[in-house]
């Protein structure tokens, strides 16, 4: 691993101030510092937020759940507060990677990385939420550009992620046996004014399938309306067609669960 | 920061990883470098009570905290219940992994208690592998060792 300097600031004002030049934020690590040490990335300063009070909180007010951006997704699966509002988030965290790797990572992290292939973005653009950071506040449909792409401007620090309370939320997930990513992954959404799905692992970044979210809108038991788009994945593990039809596998299985 | 109850100084460059220095710098050598890609759980230790992969920590990242690895469980005269489990069901071959597997033994025995079903085991064990036994002795030493760590009283209530 290349030589770094580590602040390990307890205020948010105090991270702001340590990001300088060639630098990172350290939340959980467990993408970071692989990709660290295989010399995909190199930074003069890493900025370690675990000490800064208060990011890791997990409350709900009013119709919102809002998720701290350093809350860990072992306390994500665990929390009797997430399991009331939208169960199915919980459920989700407790998919993510295996249990040693669900004690470090965390959901700020998560979305700041913006794999491809990751659960929480699934979640974050289905359940309509917002991301609060340092500097404002992004909608997830505009939170999420590409393929590790955010609208996470240099230095800007996720705080939290208020989520929509549905009516219902299922994550359906065809997850890669050994890294446990999703090969397909839907989330699916219901609110009063209609039902919000976002599919992970297919393509190139999350995406919200609105042919779905139509039919789905109209009748929750509608003939599904196969995935049709440019930018589907193939690879060694899974062809573009077979990654288009486990998505709406994954889809029937989501929609499903949240029938009335 | 304490490793297996002793004051440590992390004196190390803020890019050391924690499974480095503890191996390398302490000679703690029970602790294993599988696949340094966050997959294997052969370098699991305890971090202030909770199991974590030793090779996607920083050192400098646990300042003031508690390590605990193989060598701080038990005595080769006074097992921890969970190392003397592995040894009555032979929950190993090569012994590569085992360090590993004992501390993700103890975080699923003090996560679901007791009585853990085999199926939670097998399912909690997805972040450790094993090439050699078929993880069948594996499973059937943490079942023996959660129900030792309560008759020992290692247990509080299940989370």
């Amino acid at each position: 691993m290349t030589p770094f300097t580590l602040a390990r600031p307890a205020s948010l004002e105090a991270a702001r101030r340590a990001f300088s030049g060639d630098a990172a934020f350290l939340a959980g690590g467990h993408t970071l510092i692989p990709a660290m040490k295989s010399g995909l990335r190199a930074v003069d300063t890493l900025v370690d937020l675990t000490r800064i009070p208060g990011l890791d909180s997990i409350r709900r007010d009013g119709d919102r759940l809002i998720v701290g951006a350093m809350a860990r997704h072992a306390a994500v699966a665990a929390s009797p507060v997430v399991a009331g509002a939208i169960p199915g988030l919980a459920r989700l965290a407790a998919g993510i990677g295996d249990p040693q790797v669900r004690r470090r990572g965390t959901i700020g992290g998560s979305i700041a990385n913006n794999d491809p292939a990751a659960d929480y973005p699934a979640a974050v653009l289905a359940l309509d939420a917002v991301i609060e950071t340092s500097e404002g506040t992004h909608a997830a449909d505009d939170f999420f550009q590409g393929m590790f792409a955010t609208a996470l401007a240099d230095g800007e620090i996720i705080t939290a992620v208020q989520f929509r309370i549905p009516e219902a939320f299922a994550y359906a997930k065809f997850r890669h046996p050994a890294s446990r990513y999703a090969l397909a992954g839907v989330a699916v959404a219901r609110f009063p004014e209609g039902v919000r799905v976002a599919v992970t692992g297919v393509a190139y970044a999350v995406f919200r399938w609105t042919e779905a979210e139509a039919a789905l809108s109209a009748d929750l038991a509608a003939s599904l309306p196969a995935l049709e788009r440019d930018d589907i994945n193939s690879d060694i593990h899974a062809s573009a067609d077979y990654r288009a039809h486990l998505a709406g596998v994954m889809l029937d299985r989501a929609r499903k669960e949240i029938q009335p | 920061m304490k490793v297996n109850g002793t004051e440590r100084a992390a004196d190390a460059p803020d890019h050391r990883l924690l499974v480095d220095w503890l191996r390398e710098d302490l000679g703690l050598t029970g602790t294993h470098v599988g696949c340094t890609t966050s997959q294997c759980g052969a370098c699991n230790v305890m971090v202030d009570g909770e199991v974590v992969k030793a090779c996607t920590v920083l050192v400098a990242s646990c300042a003031d905290s508690e390590v605990v690895t193989i060598e701080g469980l038990g005595t080769p005269e006074a097992l921890h219940p969970m190392q003397a489990a592995f040894r009555a069901a032979h929950g190993l071959q090569c012994g590569f992994c085992t360090p590993g597997m004992v501390m993700a033994g103890i975080a699923i025995a003090h996560a679901h208690g007791p009585d853990v079903p085999e199926a939670t085991i097998r399912h909690a064990l997805e972040g450790n592998l094993c090439r050699c036994t078929g993880y069948q002795n594996i499973v059937a030493a943490i079942r023996q060792g959660a129900r030792a760590m309560a008759e020992a009283g290692l247990l509080g209530e299940p989370a």
